[in-house]
């Protein structure tokens, strides 16, 4: 272990930033410039949208089950079982559905973004890529951008859909409670507010996952190794990120519409 | 390929007698240790300049620098004629174009087969597919291996792989080839091959290159003989002669210890030479 100054190591952080910067900065960029990859564009989307599909519909639906068992248990307390609906829907759009499915398909793809670009970068492809005249940013980067930001747009919703879905489900067959009050409550409780909010998240944190992994992976150095680090890395930091950037995204959401 | 090049600042640089290749007091150390040391030389239009030197000395560093693919710390580096400095990103990926490179591994792409590793740049220049899938196989041919069209590259023998990665280079008719370690730990069969394509490549296509080798060996190969088209194959040039275009440039420890041609090698009187040689 190689101790270095603090001085050496502010100064490696910020130039992490700008790197970080100026990647997203050439990835968004090459949207609106020729050449556009688009068949690539449309592979990843199959392998990040589809691919995710049964982890998304899974969390989604659970966590659904287990909101709605442990708002009962709650609610009854009070006398309010019946407003179980309207706590599982809530919870699943404005918060639970964007952070879980950001949190498994960073898990998923961010981790898979950073091996893949990193096992390139370590055996020269990038490299053969630049010498063959194709921009790897462009290439690899802008592809992954777009379709994890489309792509998780969607997978929300389902995850949203089926939380409240399993939840109905445990509230009728375990519970015992009125589904068409479960599906009422929870339908009449939602305001335009919390959807956008519910739907804003997502984008960031698709963004941060593609920006993170493909970060990650082209500073790969060191070997298999170093895409075992790198893999690592962009799983925790693109996690911290969305959570961090959930907490802002709802700060700015209360702040426009008071909830 | 013709009207493109045609179109482009490229072909004016492409005259016998001009430089393809300039470095001019280039250096380039990482973390403190420096890799190349004020190192200058040219090589002219349709000259095949072969690098020598120890392992570690710097010449994969210095092929990447011809290439933009690295930035030198100081110096000017002209590519067929222009600073490298002064080109934008998306004038060095044009300039790209016009140069095939081998890389000391390979660096196939793994996700991709044979066909589609060759026919790479093709398809980013979005020629017709019909046209595409011929010149693959054309390229493939040409390195006999058209048998492999459809295998993925690990499934491939190292030398294999290096063949592949020479169709991939030279498929767009390239002004400048850049040859990384193309022999490197191939047995001697395997390595005449490819030798054998170079000599191909050079007295068929006249196309300026640089190649690296660690065997001595190739680089006399290549300074002594010369393709034969009605037979298929490289021959000895008669009379003991030289193929003139045949250069060499010797780094050690990151500097230009030899520049010349093949007779003032085997005449130096460079005891560090003569060792490194004999
Ligand atoms: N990306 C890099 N980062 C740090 N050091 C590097 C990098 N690339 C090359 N080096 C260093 O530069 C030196 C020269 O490397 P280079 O690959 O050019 O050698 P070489 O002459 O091609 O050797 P060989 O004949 O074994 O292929 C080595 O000491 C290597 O450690
Ligand atoms: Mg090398």
């Amino acid at each position: 272990m190689r101790f270095i100054s603090p001085e050496a190591y502010a100064k490696s952080v910020v130039a992490s930033v700008q790197e970080y910067s100026l990647l997203c900065g050439r990835a968004i960029a090459n949207i609106f410039s020729k050449p556009r990859y688009i068949a690539d564009t449309f592979t990843q989307m199959d392998s990040i949208g589809v691919g995710s599909l049964p982890i998304v519909v899974l969390t989604g639906f659970f966590t659904g089950c287990v909101l709605a068992l442990q708002a009962a248990t709650t609610l009854q307390q009070f006398g309010a079982v019946n407003m179980t609906g309207r706590l599982v829907a809530l919870s699943m759009v404005k918060e639970l559905g964007p952070v879980l499915t950001g949190l498994m398909v960073s898990g998923r793809n961010a981790s898979g973004m950073a091996s893949e670009l990193g096992s390139m970068k370590v055996s020269e492809q990038i490299d053969a890529m630049r010498a063959l005249g194709t921009d790897p940013i462009r290439k690899l980067v802008t592809p992954r951008l777009v379709a994890t930001v489309f792509m998780l747009f969607f997978l929300t919703i389902i995850s949203d859909a089926c939380g409240t879905l399993g939840g109905g489900l445990v509230s009728v067959f375990l519970l015992r409670l009125n589904g068409g009050t479960y599906f009422h409550t929870a339908y009449m409780t939602l305001i335009a507010g919390d959807v956008i909010g519910g739907l804003v998240k997502p984008i960031f944190s698709g963004f941060i996952i593609a920006t993170i992994g493909c970060y990650y992976g082209l500073k790969t150095t060191g070997g298999t190794r170093g895409v075992g680090q790198s893999t690592t890395q962009a799983v925790v930091a693109s996690s911290v990120l969305i959570i961090l950037v959930d907490f802002l995204v709802t700060q700015l959401m209360i702040g426009i519409f008071g909830r | 390929m013709a009207d493109t090049l045609a179109s482009s600042p490229v072909s004016d640089a492409l005259a016998p007698g001009k430089p393809i290749v300039e470095f001019q007091d280039v250096s380039i150390g990482f973390d403190g240790n420096q890799v190349l040391d004020r190192v200058s030389f040219t090589v002219l239009h349709g000259e095949t300049r072969i690098l020598l030197g120890p392992a570690g000395g710097g010449k994969s560093v210095l092929m990447k620098l011809a290439n933009g693919l690295l930035e030198p710390d100081s110096g000017v580096i002209r590519i067929f004629g222009r600073d490298l400095k002064d080109m934008s990103k998306r004038e060095i990926f044009e300039m790209r174009a016009h140069i095939g490179m081998v890389f000391q591994e390979s660096a196939l792409f793994d996700s991709l087969n044979v066909e589609n590793n060759v026919a790479y740049r093709l398809e980013e220049e979005h020629v017709d597919p019909v046209q595409i899938h011929n010149r693959v196989v054309e390229a493939l041919q040409f390195v006999e291996l058209e048998k492999a069209i459809d295998k993925f590259p690990s499934e491939l023998s190292g030398g294999m792989r290096r063949r592949v990665s020479i169709a991939r280079a030279i498929i767009s008719r390239p002004d400048l080839i850049l040859y990384d370690s193309p022999t490197g730990g191939l047995d001697p069969i395997t390595s005449n091959t490819i030798i054998e394509l170079v000599v191909k490549q050079r007295d068929v296509y006249h196309t300026t290159c640089l190649l690296i080798t660690h065997r001595l060996q190739d680089a006399f190969t290549l300074a002594t003989h010369r393709y034969n088209l009605d037979h298929h194959r490289m021959e000895p040039i008669p009379n003991n002669g030289i193929a003139a275009e045949t250069m060499f440039l010797i780094l050690n420890e990151g500097k230009v210890v030899f520049d010349g041609t093949t007779l003032q090698l085997t005449h130096t009187q460079d005891p560090w030479l003569r060792r490194y040689i004999e």
